[in-house]
């Protein structure tokens, strides 16, 4: 068939999921540390959609799939949200100035 | 062979703009390299068969949540502290601990034989895909002939078709004929998505009327 088979597709998911966790790590950026999470989202909805083709799983992964894009895309506007008011008490978005909570 | 090429082009591409998203300082620049990943991500759900999948990730996350995010840099790209850098210390530290995260998974994929595995799991209770209710019989019984795994994965892929927008639009109403959990002859479907999809409904307008809460026009602090 010519097939990559699902060991590839993992592969991808896993340097999605490596690169979104350093850059939820290693930025300062607010709005970069969102654009990290939807890259690990997107690294988990590479193996589910993997295992949902090259498995007996059936439909099951991409049901799941998208529902993580959902939750995603609300999670986003939540976020977004939340950086809003940030930059309006801050006048930044940098997330190392978010320390007023620190006892 | 053209599927195996396509599958290295896009991997390429998902692989790099993740990367250049990690490694650009630039805000906007981040942003059209995720805008590339997606995508890229979008054209592998299509070499996997999940043609909806595709075009939901192209419209909802190409489309929506990067233009969401870019709307974010826009609002909060002016004032004193534009340009945020990260240290190159953090950044080395970053690299270090993301290589060794990288040899840990890529390791632990590497070492587990996924046709062996994938085997195992019980294909007999579940009928096959089928993309028409004309093809059912049909499908059904030629997977009971075929008896080894590989052949009734590959019977299952070609069945599959990449056609999925009906059965997960039913599998979302509550119904999922693709899948018999009785054996032989007899009908019992499988439960489909039902009450999680209405969970996640209520969930996204909760989200929505919240989030447009959290950034209602308000004075500023200072400037009040």
């Amino acid at each position: 068939m010519g097939d990559v088979g699902l060991g590839a597709y993992l592969m991808v998911g896993a340097v999605l999921f490596v690169c979104g966790v350093v850059c939820m790590a290693t930025k300062r950026n607010g709005i970069g540390i969102l654009m990290g999470v939807e890259l690990v989202l997107n690294g988990a909805n590479v193996n589910f959609v993997a295992f949902s083709r090259y498995t007996s799983l059936g439909l099951d992964g991409q049901s799941t799939a998208l529902f993580v894009v959902v939750l995603a895309a609300a999670e986003a506007a939540v976020a977004l949200a939340i950086a809003l008011n940030f930059y309006n008490n801050h006048l930044t978005i940098d997330v190392d100035r978010g320390n007023e909570l620190h006892g | 062979m053209i599927e195996q090429m396509l599958f290295w082009v896009f991997a390429i591409l998902t692989c790099g703009g993740a990367i250049a998203v990690v490694a650009t300082q630039n805000v906007v620049r981040m942003a059209f390299w995720l805008v590339v990943s997606l995508g890229s991500v979008a054209a592998l759900f299509f070499l996997l068969h999940a043609d909806f999948l595709g075009a939901a990730q192209l419209l909802i996350y190409v489309g929506g949540t990067v233009v969401l995010l870019v709307f974010g840099v826009m609002l909060t790209a002016s004032g004193p502290y534009t340009q945020i850098q990260t240290s190159p210390a953090e950044g080395l530290l970053g690299a270090g601990v993301g290589g060794l995260l990288l040899f840990v998974l890529v390791s632990s994929i590497g070492s587990v034989d996924w046709v062996e595995v994938s085997s195992r799991l019980p294909l007999e209770p579940s009928a096959p895909f089928v993309s028409d209710v004309r093809l059912e019989s049909r499908a059904e019984e030629s997977l009971v002939n075929t008896r080894s795994a590989e052949e009734k994965q590959g019977l299952i892929a070609r069945q599959q078709g990449g056609r999925t927008v009906r059965q997960l639009g039913m599998g979302f109403l509550g119904l999922r004929p693709d899948r018999n959990l009785k054996e032989g002859g007899a009908r019992g479907l499988a439960p489909g998505y039902f009450l999680p999809f209405e969970i996640v409904s209520i969930h996204l307008l909760v989200v929505l009327i919240g989030a447009a809460y959290l950034a209602r026009a308000k004075r500023r602090v200072n400037a009040g």
